[in-house]
């Protein structure tokens, strides 16, 4: 039996508590040991990202400190699980903030490349167009990508064709960002709203009911613009669809 | 001549160009499709991957050893009857061409494209010395009639439409009014260049790649125009960053298959034209220019930036350049690879650029020499901010957030005011001060976080 321990990111917390939720569920289903350290906040990426990486200090150490035992990390949001990956450092714990990174994991990949899952027992008949992800699929190859010469293969949909009647499509521009960016979102508003719109235009072009991926902070973002427009396209987190 | 002397913030700039929505999703389109070309062609050569990771080893091969061989290529150059120059900065490169067209009392220049000499701000220069330069690439004609400067380092009109050009064309070479054919519209720009190459008793050219095995240089256009001029003309000068140096001749079958494939997907450039040597009565000049390229070869996690061979390939593929406009940028060189290039140059004027981009990685993923792009603008950004290019309100801000985050009883604490006044006060959060809520709606505050779900809920 696997030991997990969840890493839900702060927004996620605060905003999406079913995300979390159907992340716990689903491990648990899938015969893992679940806990969830309780006194974790963030992974610092909004500071980093925004150059303030030298702030991070003490939001590293909380990490390192509600981390330093697990055997797995994992975490439902490609992003935030990168960012550990790549930038988590502890001064008084160095060694236990690199064993969390090296056991650091986004929720697909862990149950394709660590439980190695063949079958799900799960249905959801509806027409979903995937959203991909780039810090998860650039940042931690969670899929292959368009620009590259090279094998195709994806995570995300090897779980999602084990789902019964899901009906998946992809927008046009298959791999393009979604314009989130983590504060970018507000700092390059103009930008970053034309983005999201552009994306929900070449999903809309395909007919969906849903749209899934693997990082909840574009989800959040496309969402957001699709209520603005009143839009009866839902959003729905992959692991949502999984443990449903 | 120069419109951009006091540049406005990245994303001033690119909310004005996304005001014309039409306008922005043709220009997305149009740059999409040259990303689109570019894949269908990379994606026949197999080799592709381990061709871009030759091409990075030959250049981070030539940027150690820098110093043996520009040494070389002088040598050889010079072995040749080229006369070779050093220039330290934009000024020294400025005034070794005017001495150089001043001594041989020239008057009228023509210019193939260089991004180089954009970077040095040299028409200007010359233009305030009385001296006629002309632009004979069709694009940067195009601008150059405009007054204003190119937003895109391969296709440097891409800004405008078939309709701008028509207008600026009809006030500046007097063509029909409203006749908007590109067949008729290039006519009339290739005669009128025609009578430029003609009179002009000087020829300016970039330098695409420098041998050092050699002393020779290739030029690449796709319009032969650079050619037209350096053939001409009765002197060439050929300007270079230091950066182009490559070993030898055998490289350049790495980087011709490389650059044109990533740039235009075309399998290679139109006119690759290699020069060696001045032909009889022709004088031939190279300046060779630092300009702060030395200052980015120290800075470590900088230092690769200076592989680049200027195929724009990262431009194309931005999701932020293709919705905001290459002016939005305010240099010679905009997109991804000029937000690590121009913050070396001036760190105060170019501190917003690391910030336009999301970081999303597919620069370095077309980048045919392989530069981590994406990791490089956000090293920039922890330096910028280091260096205390942050505004106070941005790093009050931060400050603050890392308090939070720092100390989990805090972060629960705010985490649960703040969904309580979202629900309870969405007037508060739901206003026009808001960025986020502008053009979308905020996530809906849920009652309870996780964690209070997890230790009602979990199983024991
Ligand atoms: S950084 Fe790479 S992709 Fe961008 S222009 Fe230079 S060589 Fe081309």
């Amino acid at each position: 039996m696997k030991k997990v321990s969840l890493f839900i990111p702060c927004y996620v917390d605060q905003f999406y508590p079913n995300i979390a939720v159907a992340t716990y569920e689903l491990l648990q289903k899938l015969g893992c040991e679940v806990d969830y350290p309780l006194n974790q906040t963030c992974c610092g990426q909004p500071l980093a990202n925004s150059g303030f990486n030298g702030m991070t200090s003490a939001c590293n150490k909380n990490f390192t400190e509600n981390f330093k035992d697990a055997d797995y990390v994992v975490c439902p949001s490609g992003s935030c699980a990168l960012h550990i990956k790549e930038h988590l450092h502890d001064d008084a714990n160095p060694a236990a903030a690199e064993r969390i990174r090296n056991r650091v994991y986004e929720l697909t990949e862990f149950l394709t490349d660590i439980l190695k899952v063949k079958q799900l027992n799960v249905s959801f008949p509806h027409k979903v167009g995937m959203h991909i992800s780039c810090h998860g699929q650039r940042g931690l190859h969670l899929s292959s990508m368009t620009e590259l010469v090279s094998p195709e293969f994806s995570k995300p949909e090897q779980l999602l064709n084990m789902v019964k009647g899901l009906e998946l499509s992809y927008p046009k521009r298959k791999d393009e960002c979604c314009g989130f960016g983590g504060t970018f979102c507000v700092f390059e508003e103009a930008v970053s709203v034309k983005m999201g719109k552009d994306r929900l235009t070449e999903h809309e072009e395909n007919n969906i009911e849903y749209i899934t991926g693997g990082d909840v902070s574009c989800l959040m973002h496309l969402e957001g613009i699709l209520r603005r427009q009143k839009s009866p396209v839902k959003i729905i987190h992959i692991a949502e669809i999984l443990n449903s | 001549m120069e419109k951009f002397l006091k540049p406005v913030e990245h994303a001033v700039a690119a909310e004005k160009f996304i005001s014309d929505e039409a306008r922005t999703n043709w220009h997305d389109e149009t740059l999409w499709f040259v990303r689109a070309k570019r894949d269908k062609i990379v994606h026949k050569l197999p080799e592709w991957e381990s061709l871009r990771e030759l091409g990075s080893q030959i250049k981070n091969h030539a940027l150690s050893n820098l110093d043996t061989y520009l040494l070389a290529f002088e040598k050889n150059a010079q072995a040749n009857g080229v006369k070779v120059h050093w220039a330290a900065d934009a000024k020294e490169h400025n005034e070794i061409i005017l001495e150089i067209a001043r001594k041989n009392n020239v008057k009228k220049i023509v210019k193939s494209k260089s991004m180089l000499t954009e970077e040095c701000h040299l028409n200007p220069f010359l233009i305030s010395k009385g001296i006629e330069v002309v632009d004979t690439d069709l694009g940067e004609r195009i601008v150059q009639f405009r007054n204003e400067p190119p937003s895109h380092i391969v296709l440097p009109a891409i800004h405008l439409k078939k309709q701008d050009v028509s207008d600026t064309f009809h006030e500046h070479l007097h063509t029909e009014k409203g006749n908007n054919d590109p067949q008729y519209l290039t006519e009339a720009a290739r005669q009128h260049l025609r009578n430029k190459f003609i009179e002009a008793d000087l020829s300016i050219t970039g330098v695409n790649f420098a041998v050092a095995e050699t002393g020779g240089f290739v030029v690449c256009t796709n319009e032969g125009n650079a050619d037209m001029g350096a053939h001409a003309a009765k002197i060439h000068i050929a300007c270079m960053g230091f950066e182009k140096i490559i070993p030898k001749a055998e490289h350049l079958s790495v980087f011709l298959r490389l650059l044109t494939r990533s740039a235009t997907g075309q399998p290679i450039t139109t006119y690759s034209s290699h020069f060696h040597r001045p032909r009889k009565g022709q004088e031939m000049h190279i300046v060779i220019v630092d300009n702060g390229r030395s200052k980015q070869l120290g800075r470590e996690d900088f230092r690769n930036s200076l592989k680049c061979i200027r195929c724009a390939a990262c431009f194309n593929t931005c999701p932020v350049y293709r919705r905001s406009g290459g002016h939005s940028y305010h240099n010679a060189t905009a997109g991804p690879i000029g937000s690590i290039l121009n913050p070396n140059i001036n760190m105060r004027e170019n501190a917003d650029l690391p910030f336009a981009s999301t970081l999303c990685g597919s620069c370095t993923n077309v980048c045919p020499v392989k530069i981590n792009i994406h990791e490089q603008l956000w090293k920039w950004r922890q330096v910028l901010t280091e260096e205390g290019y942050a505004s106070s309100g941005k790093t009050a801000g931060m400050k603050g957030m890392a308090f939070v985050l720092s100390y989990p009883k805090v972060f629960r604490f705010a985490g649960k005011a703040g969904r309580w006044i979202i629900r309870m006060f969405p007037g508060l959060v739901n206003n026009t001060l808001n960025p986020w809520y502008k053009q979308r709606e905020m996530p809906v505050a849920p009652k309870h976080s996780f964690r209070d779900w997890y230790i009602k809920n979990k199983k024991a």
